[in-house]
């Protein structure tokens, strides 16, 4: 059958006609919809796991245990669960193991650039690239294949524009496999040093094994234009804007297996072109493997290593040809950056923070990040997932060291908490630290668009279960029960008492928010009807309301509006006007 | 088949429904038989960010972006929106735009201004300009966010793919209760445009 797929979508589609039995992941953007997709066929168990490094060893086990398995993330993700997946290609697989890695060229989403490919280098495991949303589930599909055939663990390694890119695939049924059968085996299994010397050896063999296999392998394959002089050897999208770019002016090698890298395969290719380009996303992966075999060629001596490729940039570094003009205008519309959401519950505790001085606020990943920007502009540092709490703990003792007394702040958000931020709070504990650890709870992880996580009490499944209890866990890591402060943040007067007991306090604070993220389904249900209004009599254009940062609010016409429709009736605008002219209207539905 | 693929960029805020508007172009586009390649975005700049949606079909698509100079037509669900994706627009390109201002952020706090007269300005920027009141439309309609419908009819119809039937499409893409009015409001956007 012939449908439009994005390539996550194409990706969960390949693993079920591959016939994976279990899939685990953490969400991130651009590689969430992976595993949102796979829970809608029936014959997978899915999990969304407390983070990237549960996830690959629960995809570990099933796969030692016998069944087809697979986890997903994103590239940072893959730094957490760096730890399994080195080892795990010493053990190898039993039921095919397949990882897939989003990377985000370009940054939509994300902290940092970092390109992946170097992770199938380091951790000597076979990856493939896929360039469209038909070889995603092609690939995906030979992956598991390759992992059984090989005992190798296999990265399937996508970006950005290929997980949300739809294209045509034509898609096929499931091949239902049995679980292979288990047998205790520690020499291959359990990395004792020994054991793990002697696979060692077997890794290196697998991989000259593997490399003579991708030399022939039908996703590295040559389009040949009669009369063209330039050859490119290009992978993933960069193929895509090649051949758009170039047509057949171009000769080209497409590259799918791309590690180990096809030498034999490149070195025949290059002797037949004139002059050879390496057309290829951020580092020159494969550009440094043709360089070091001695071959001369173009790449990012031209190309941009930052950001997204086009086919404009490659019509611009291979021919010359300048980029279209299309229309200017001598108007420069101001930035739209993206913005805390109107009624989102993490306004109603960062606005008591906002101008706070003597405290410094290290945040964490998700929309709470947005926080950093203007009219708020509360939060100093983003690093990765957890670091919110950590990091504060080190700005404490570094203050200490040099005399300075100013609060510190850590804060995250319930999926980051579950996921690494408790681990940060633990050492917070029992290091004496005497600083603010506050949990933005809004009861999903939201920024990557409404996944449950531990405190949701329903798994990816959709089946009930335990939801854990953040106040209660902060309390068994140790802190105080009197020191853990639970708020509603559309309640600012709560909000800024609990901050300011917590700057007075002696000993370390939780701050546990209890709002929903208002972008959750039953919350805007019910909240559709309620929206805030200004009596413009009252009004006295003081800006108050203005100062929250709430996109519904605005001034036009020299009058504050507030856009009934996005509006969810959170009333904190009401709660900052000095002058009692916003009321809140409509009413909740239950 | 040999039929000229085509470029369309659809641009707004994140909210607006652009996602939606591009499935549905989309779908109906591989419904006719075409190759269809669409890029969107997702997470942290659909919280209010400006957003892009790229459509591009014909016989054989391989790049799934449009780069700037190549959309044969652009869809600005905002108007500023317009303003900033013009250099996409190709020499003979068209715009449609939907009159509604939405400010960012740095406009809300004072620190910039919405630019004025947009509509004067972007039609004489670009000859084929189509300015629509899909919001107004759409809540006359009933249901304002069928704005993006509007606009979608409008786009088919000046992509001439008016001729097919698109209900099929349609109502594979919105739910049951909501596929009335996302057929009056993408059978407006037609008129509109016509």
């Amino acid at each position: 059958m012939k449908v439009i797929l994005t390539g996550n979508e194409a990706v969960a589609r390949g693993a079920w006609e591959a016939g994976c039995h279990v899939a685990a992941a953490y969400p991130g953007t651009p590689s969430t919809e992976i595993l949102e997709n796979v829970s809608t066929y029936g014959e997978m168990y899915s999990e969304w796991s407390p983070n990237e490094k549960v996830a690959l060893e629960v995809a570990s086990g099933a796969s030692m245990a016998g069944a087809r398995a697979m986890c997903a993330m994103k590239h940072v993700g893959l730094n957490v669960a760096a730890d399994p997946l080195f080892t795990m290609s010493y053990i190898g697989v039993n039921g095919g193991l397949v990882i897939v890695d989003a990377d985000d060229p370009g940054l939509f989403s994300s902290q940092n650039e970092q390109d992946n490919r170097w992770y199938a280098l380091h951790a000597k495991l076979p990856m493939l690239e896929p360039s469209d949303s038909q070889e995603c589930l092609d690939f995906i599909k030979a992956a598991f294949d390759i992992s059984e055939q090989f005992d190798t663990p296999v990265l399937l390694r996508l970006t950005t524009r290929i997980c949300h890119s739809k294209g045509v695939v034509r898609t096929g049924e499931r091949t239902e496999r049995p679980v292979r059968d288990y047998s205790r085996n520690p020499a291959k299994n359990a990395m004792l040093p020994a054991f793990a010397k002697a696979k060692h050896y077997m890794v290196e063999k697998r991989l000259e094994e593997m490399r003579s296999f991708g030399e022939s392998s039908p996703f590295n394959y040559s389009v040949m234009n009669e009369g063209a002089k330039i050859g490119v050897v290009a992978n993933g999208v960069g193929y895509q804007y090649a051949m758009e770019a170039l047509g057949d002016r171009a000769n080209y090698l497409k590259i799918g297996f791309s590690w180990p890298f096809p030498r034999k395969l490149v070195r025949e290719f290059a002797s037949k072109a004139e002059t050879l380009w390496v057309i290829e996303e951020n580092d020159p992966f494969m550009e440094q493997e043709i360089r070091a075999m001695g071959i001369p060629c173009s790449g990012k001596d031209v190309l941009p290593l930052v950001d997204e490729l086009s086919q404009a940039i490659v019509a611009k570094a291979v021919l010359g040809t300048e980029p279209g003009a299309g229309t200017e205008t001598a108007i420069t519309p101001p930035n739209r950056p993206p913005l805390l959401c109107p009624g989102c519950p993490h306004r109603g505790l960062l606005f008591p923070l906002s101008g706070k001085k003597n405290v410094v606020v290290t945040g964490d990943i998700g929309c709470y990040g947005l926080g950093s920007m203007p009219p708020l502009n509360v939060g100093e540092s983003t690093i990765c997932m957890g670091a919110g709490f950590s990091v504060a703990i080190g700005f404490q003792k570094a203050f200490e060291k040099a005399g300075i007394d100013r609060k510190m702040f850590g804060i995250l958000g319930d999926s980051t908490f579950f996921h690494s931020g408790i681990t940060g709070l633990i050492d917070a504990v029992v290091n004496k630290s005497r600083g603010v650890f506050v949990i933005l709870d809004n009861r999903i992880t939201a920024m990557t668009g409404q996944q449950h996580n531990p405190g949701t009490g329903v798994t990816l499944m959709g089946e009930e279960t335990a939801a854990l209890d953040i106040p209660k866990l902060c309390e068994a890591c140790g802190v105080k029960n009197e020191n853990i402060h639970v708020v509603d943040p559309y309640d600012l007067k709560a909000a800024k008492r609990a901050v300011d007991l917590a700057i007075a306090a002696d000993e370390i604070t939780v701050i546990v928010t209890n709002r929903p993220c208002a972008l959750i389904k039953d919350v805007q249900k019910s909240r559709s009807d309620l929206f805030c209004s200004v009596d413009h009599e009252k009004c006295v254009l003081c800006g108050a309301c203005l100062n929250l940062g709430c996109p519904a609010i605005t001034k036009r016409d020299g009058r504050i509006a507030i856009d009934p429709v996005t509006c969810n009736g959170c009333a904190l605008c009401v709660q900052v006007c000095p002058k009692q002219a916003i009321s809140r209207e409509g009413e909740l539905h239950e | 088949m040999n039929r000229k693929g085509k470029n369309v960029l659809l641009v707004g805020v994140g909210g607006q429904g652009t996602i939606l508007a591009s499935k549905v172009l989309s779908e109906g586009l591989l419904s006719f038989g075409y190759d269809v390649k669409m890029s969107e975005i997702h997470g942290m700049a659909q919280r209010g960010g400006s957003v892009s949606t790229h459509v591009r079909y014909g016989d054989r698509v391989f790049s799934p972006v449009i780069s700037k100079g190549e959309a044969d037509i652009l869809v600005a669900f905002e108007k500023m929106e317009a303003l900033r994706w013009l250099p996409y627009i190709a020499r003979d390109g068209m715009l449609i735009v939907n009159n509604q201002e939405i400010y960012p952020m740095p406009v809300i706090l004072g620190q910039a201004k919405y630019p004025s007269q947009l509509e004067k300005t972007l039609s004489e920027a670009v000859p084929l300009c189509v300015v629509i009141e899909a919001a107004k439309e759409a809540e006359e309609i009933g249901n304002s966010r069928v704005m993006n419908m509007v606009l979608l009819g409008a786009v088919v119809k000046k992509l001439g793919l008016d001729e097919m039937s698109w209900e099929k499409t349609l109502k594979s893409c919105v739910p049951p209760a909501a596929f009335r009015v996302n057929v009056l409001a993408f059978e407006k956007g037609m008129d509109l445009a016509g």
